[in-house]
């Protein structure tokens, strides 16, 4: 007969000996965070509608210094960056969070029935993903667009697909872990249906790591999205975008730094904001120190689970 | 492509059953007899045990086949979205109101006039026998063109993986092991930050802070012609190296971080604490091997993050590599030279793929030997 | 010079009064460790003697901290914690005043540390002889021959003394064998005290008893002082000449083993014995309601008083001291009064057993396999109805399969299995949705056996939506009614599981199991995550739930103790093929199968 030890609840060990010792700074560190996020992102929406004149219009010669008109001076061709840069955003925004719901609605899908369901169609589907993964996100959507032009639903639609992927094998992975719990085999001895199985009993438990991915993969297609732009195949000129004006205004660095610096710098703050602000969310969720990228990655060893 | 580094997500609850409730080890042994898995350790039918008896071999050889099984689906899709896709593939490159005569030839040349699966089979077969035909865009021979190019992006990408590889590996380490200092707060906050970085904002930062605006000590640009190799002017590699650099040590900072302070918290460090062992045998001899295994995972998948992150560092520093290729490729629709760059990054991501594995696995015992 | 005493001797001879001058190895005065600076204390008011060759036994449940106590008896603390005051001398030196250098020189070579769970503590990329090895070589001579030594050791241990042995790693070993090498490790250097922590858990009784032996005979043969952690009072109590009973980080009672448990003083003590089950008698168990405070929470009395049905208004207001009572020390004001109260224990009614009434589920020709390997074969099982049967074995013995094979988790099985007269199906969804309804399953870990994300009340009302389709206020109100069965008020239904610990949990588990009123119950392991005291409510509740409703019952455990305390008949199970069944006092006590007589004389008894 097997020895058995009591159990004790988990949180009295663990919680107290982590405690964050000035919470009051978490607290800080997480607000500033936000705040960075939010508003580069407020600049991004409103700045169309302050914007003192039109991302197009030519009012000076190329690269002009800052002056009283012009805050930000000029660019390569004579526009006013500070128009451009207040209306530079938006698109890049939608794109990105476009992208982002799609792969995540459809990764999470992919995953949660790859793991709930087991059997062939996990087989596949993971099969699938692997395929897919074979690709570099970047050089999958400029394969794409090789052919098709730069058509920007077309880059949602690729960099969507791409994120789907990793959503897939991540969710699945949590997925497992959960369905390992007892509580699911308990509602399926009540004969639940799986679809309500997965809806109801495993995907309330999946929020924390949805969030956190989520907040991955938003900061990638802002990535992503701007690198492409850069690259001259997102949104064409004459547009205003802040990565296609990174590119534009290069030359012109010596002349007029601030065509580039203020774009440069207003997509870091995007993108750092966001991925500080999940790094707290996924601190705060699945507990003190944990990375998001974390040791799954053995298990794609595919050497099974340790449990 | 920063995205498939870190998309792989912990378990919510590796290591940190937060519902799961008690740590005891009856706990986990009640967990694992509820497990399907119950017939704890049954003998298993021999032909497993073989297999078995050599994790590595049959991990390669796994890996190996389903490495060519994607890589020709990956054929498959890079040809049906070049050639099939756009309709008429010589239309793209053309345009519509071309020269009908100089459509025809483009037509002849890309075989377009043969069926799909004769197309395809004509591309495939030519990749394999050397064949690979002329660029589009200067009617030079494919190989003559890719291959320098393929040598400059070679050496980025090791030079950069080695030196940030053990960059990231000393300062995660020394992070971990100075946990909770003003070192560690200052790096992991400044990892954080660099992640979320776009390569080319980085790329664009050290230009403005060592090239142009605030000090003259590098060359922006590269100018370098095609066709040349990357280290008849070495100094032309250090700030696309030291951008990549940049990009990707923070991720095996963390890496290395995360994985070296689970294994100075663990049951068996306090063990050999309690053993009276000194700390630096503790560190090197305990902690390191076991955190290794997950770094390692991370530095394979930089390498290949870097496949395609040099995509965009030499289009910016006009590096004549690949990456460059590619995009000169794309913009002048010469579909030979994309799919051949395309078909080789996704080449170089499966062998990647398959020896960060092995690597990984030859560190971890636990995986490797059977019971 | 290995003597190998019987139990009985180590409990009788060595009274820490009545032995002549021993020279004493150990000597612990006032420990108290806190958490951080100046937190809350965990441990305080702790101190104790142990002289050479002899083990003293340290007993709590979950909570009190003895973990910390026994680290601390090497200096160390986990994270958060610290020594804040008194002292531990060994050999008169005491390692709280030790240099750095000093004390890691002092650990592993003058005082070692067992570890509970060996496959956590084993390094799993270094190979074992090398970490044998290595506290022969931290500790440069200790020894005069270091290789010899492992070798030594490890017979010593009842290891394989075999290089082959050594090249291994520690996941290919067996739990028994990586716990022995365990104690090899520890018993490497020739140390005066060894600090085992719970060294036996996980492991199986035969196993158990092997290692138990060995530490006596080793402790007894160096003339080692031991201290051995435990939760488990019947071990204890078969090994130890002293033992100290911990409750929310104090000791409460601490003297010879034999006057502790077998006329225990303090309250607490006296709960803990009272809910022990025994092989010996059909006994019920008196658990002890609520928790043990956790630390910042302990108030300025005694910690036990809310839990204390001696509590006098004093009781809550000042900390007892301890207090002499025949040669012990109790820390209760009440001691003398609480001595002689009486001790009511009221033998279990056995059921009606076998009246021949055709049994509600029967098991034939059971066999089953996971893929290709086979668990069970030939099982043959009755449960009679409105009465329990417990299915007992070892783990590997099958016995959850054959639990999961009757309600239809598992569907891989030939044979035949009968409920209430008519077949059932190996597939779940194949069964009528009625005998679903009358087949109620119990998991084992509470912890995970509830939905975190879904309240108390949802989770007890959703069989009734799923099985019985019955309406929302229906059902919340059976739910609550369901909660009050099993004395769960109805302030539990808006409430989360991680707000409940593990005895509220797994009664939330009954009463969703009950709430669709079974005829047939199965409880696979229930109480086997539970701290004792818990175990007996736990126990307790489902005997009465049994006769109120006349379920049927089978009964999954490892615990031969327990067996007697709710079951009518037993059923043994080894590597998958009954061994044994019958009258639960005849399969005891008369046991026909060499395997189950051999169980019943390895499990420890007090």
């Amino acid at each position: 007969m097997t020895v058995a030890a009591p159990g004790k609840p988990p949180a009295a060990q663990a919680r107290d000996t982590r405690t964050a010792r000035h919470p009051w700074l978490t607290v800080l560190a997480t607000a500033v965070r936000l705040c960075l996020a939010s508003l580069v992102v407020l600049l991004a929406i409103i700045g169309p509608l302050v914007s003192p004149g039109t991302p197009t219009a030519l009012v000076t010669f190329a690269f002009a210094k800052p002056s009283g008109h012009f805050p930000l001076g000029s660019d390569f061709l004579g526009r006013d960056v500070l128009a451009r840069v207040l209306n530079g955003g938006w698109v890049l925004l939608i794109m990105a969070a476009a992208a982002t719901a799609f792969g995540i609605i459809v990764g999470t899908a992919a995953g949660v029935s790859a793991a709930y369901r087991r059997g062939r169609a996990d087989g596949l589907i993971m099969r699938t993903v692997d395929v897919i993964l074979a690709f570099p996100q970047l050089v999958f959507a400029l394969l794409l667009v090789s052919v098709i032009g730069p058509k920007l639903w077309l880059i949602v639609l690729a960099v969507g697909l791409s994120h789907a992927p990793q959503v897939a094998r991540v969710i699945r992975s949590a997925t497992l872990d959960i369905t390992e719990r007892d509580f699911v085999k308990v509602v399926e001895l009540q004969r639940m249906r799986p679809s309500k199985v997965m809806a109801r009993e495993i995907l309330p438990n999946l929020i924390s790591p949805l969030m956190v991915e989520a907040g991955l993969r938003l900061t990638y297609s802002i990535v992503i999205m701007s690198g492409l732009s850069f690259l001259g195949f997102g949104q064409q000129p004459p547009a205003a975008n802040w990565g296609l004006m990174i590119n534009e205004n290069r030359i012109g660095l010596e002349l007029n730094p601030w065509a580039v610096i203020v774009p440069a710098a207003l997509i870091a703050l995007l993108t750092i904001g966001t991925n500080t602000f999940t790094d707290a969310v996924a601190r705060v969720t699945l507990g003190v120190d944990r990375l998001p990228e974390e040791a799954v990655l053995t298990d794609d060893l595919g050497l099974g689970r340790t449990t | 492509m920063r995205a498939n580094l870190a998309g792989k997500w912990p378990t919510a609850e590796r290591g940190h059953r937060r519902d799961a409730g008690p740590h005891t080890i009856t706990a986990d042994r009640a967990r694992r007899e509820s497990a399907v898995a119950v017939a704890a350790a049954p003998a298993k039918p021999p032909a497993a045990r073989r297999l078995e008896a050599h994790p590595i071999a049959e991990l390669v050889a796994r890996r190996l086949a389903a490495g060519v099984l994607t890589l020709l689906v990956v054929s498959v899709v890079v040809f049906l979205a070049t050639q099939v896709l756009p309709g008429n593939a010589a239309y793209a490159v053309l345009g519509r109101s071309a020269n009908p005569v100089r459509l025809h030839a483009l037509e002849r040349q890309l075989h377009l006039d043969r069926g799909i699966f004769e197309q395809y089979w004509l591309w495939l077969s030519g990749l394999f026998t050397g064949r690979l035909g002329t660029s589009l865009a200067n009617g030079q021979s494919l190989w003559a063109l890719v291959q320098p190019r393929l040598v400059n992006s070679a050496v980025l990408v090791f030079v950069t993986g080695l030196i940030g590889s053990v960059a990231g590996v000393a300062l995660g380490a020394v992070a971990a092991l100075r946990k909770d200092s003003w070192f560690d707060h200052v790096t992991s906050v400044a990892a954080l930050a660099v992640t979320a970085l776009p390569e080319f904002v980085v790329a664009i930062a050290l230009i403005i802070l060592l090239a142009t605006v605030v000090a003259h000590l590098l060359p922006a640009v590269s100018l370098l012609p095609p066709g040349t190799y990357a280290w008849s002017q070495p100094k032309l590699l250090i700030l696309p190296v030291a951008t990549l650099v940049i990009v990707i040590v923070p991720y095996i900072f963390r890496m290395m971080r995360a994985a070296m302070i689970e294994a100075l918290e663990s049951d068996y460090v306090e063990m050999a604490r309690l053993k009276g062992v000194p700390e630096w045998q503790i560190v090197l001899a305990h902690a390191l091997p076991n955190a290794i295994a997950p770094t390692i995972q991370v530095i394979g998948l930089n390498f290949l993050y870097l496949a395609g992150g040099v995509v965009v560092v030499e289009f910016v520093f006009n590096f004549p590599g690949i990456g460059q290729g590619l995009v000169f490729a794309v913009q002048n629709r010469d579909i030979p030279v994309i799919q051949f760059i395309v078909l080789v990054l996704a080449a170089f991501y499966v062998v990647m793929n398959i020896v960060t594995d092995v690597i990984a696995l030859l560190a971890t015992p636990r995986r490797r030997i059977a019971r | 010079m290995t003597a190998e005493s019987k139990p009985a001797d180590a409990a009788a001879s060595a009274t820490p009064l009545a032995q002549p001058a021993s020279v004493v190895r150990l000597e612990v005065r006032d420990l108290e460790i806190r958490v951080g600076k100046s937190g809350p204390d965990v441990v305080g008011d702790i101190s104790f003697a142990v002289p050479a060759g002899q083990v003293l036994g340290l007993v709590g449940e979950s909570g009190s901290g003895k973990t910390t106590v026994a680290l601390a008896l090497l200096g160390h603390t986990r994270r958060g914690l610290r020594i804040s005051s008194g002292e531990v001398r060994l050999d008169g030196v005491d390692l709280l005043t030790l240099s750095r250098g000093d004390l890691r020189a002092t650990r592993g070579a003058r005082v070692a540390y067992v570890p509970q769970d060996p496959a956590a503590a084993l390094n799993p990329t270094l190979r074992v002889g090398t970490q044998l090895r290595e506290a022969l070589r931290v500790h440069p001579g200790a020894v005069d021959d270091p290789a010899g030594r492992v070798l030594e050791v490890m017979r010593e241990a009842r290891l394989d003394a075999a290089p082959e042995m050594l090249r291994r790693y520690p996941h290919q070993l067996s739990g028994g064998q990586q716990q022995r090498v365990g104690l090899a490790m520890a018993f490497c250097c020739r140390p005066s005290l060894i600090v085992l922590d719970e060294p036996t858990t996980g492991l199986d009784v035969t196993t158990q008893r092997h290692v138990l032996d060995t530490v006596r005979s080793l402790c007894r043969s160096y003339g080692v002082a031991a201290v051995y952690v435990s939760h488990d009072l019947a071990v204890v109590g078969g090994l130890v000449a002293e033992v100290a009973v911990m409750y929310a980080g104090r000791i409460v009672e601490i003297g010879p083993t034999a006057k502790v448990f077998g006329d225990p003083v303090h309250p607490y003590t006296r709960g803990l014995l009272a809910a022990v089950p025994s092989p010996g008698r059909a006994e019920t168990l008196a658990g002890i309601e609520g928790q043990p405070p956790r630390p910042g929470r302990r108030g300025r009395g005694c910690s036990f008083a809310p839990r204390c049905s001696f509590a006098i208004d004093e009781c809550r207001s000042q900390a007892p001291e301890p207090v002499l009572i025949d040669s012990r020390e109790v820390r209760c004001i009440r001691a003398a009064d609480v001595r002689s109260a009486a001790d009511a224990r009221p033998a279990a009614v056995s059921g009606p057993g076998d009246d021949g009434r055709s049994p509600a589920l029967s098991l034939r020709a059971i066999s089953a396999r996971y893929g290709r390997t086979p668990v069970l074969s030939g099982v043959d099982l009755d449960v009679p109805p409105d009465s329990c049967v417990a299915l007992v074995g070892e783990s590997g013995s099958g016995k959850t399969t054959v639990a999961r094979c009757i309600v239809g988790l598992h569907g891989n099985w030939t044979g035949e299995i009968t409920f209430q007269g008519a077949r059932l199906s190996p597939r779940l969804r194949d069964r009528p949705r009625d005998a679903v309804r009358r087949i109620q399953y119990i998991f084992q870990n509470p912890y995970t056996s509830l939905n975190p994300r879904k309240t108390v009340g949802q989770i007890v009302a959703q069989p009734l939506e799923e099985l019985l389709g019955l309406p929302f206020r229906e059902r919340s109100e059976r739910a609550a009614r369901a909660l009050e069965d099993v004395s769960l008020g109805r302030d539990f239904l808006s409430r989360y599981p991680d707000q409940l610990s593990g005895g509220e949990r797994q009664r939330v588990a009954i009463a969703r199991a009950l709430v669709v009123e079974p005829d047939l119950l199965i409880c696979d392991e229930v109480t086997s995550a539970l701290d004792v005291s818990v175990q007996a409510v736990i126990v307790e509740e489902l005997r009465r739930l049994q006769r109120e409703r006349h379920l049927a019952m089978l009964f999954i455990t490892h615990n031969l103790a327990l067996v007697r305390s709710i079951a009518q008949q037993a059923v043994v199970l080894r590597d998958g093929a009954v061994v044994e069944s019958g009258p639960v006092e005849q399969v005891l006590e008369h046991p026909t199968d060499a395997y189950t007589a051999r169980l019943m004389a390895d499990v420890p008894r007090l």
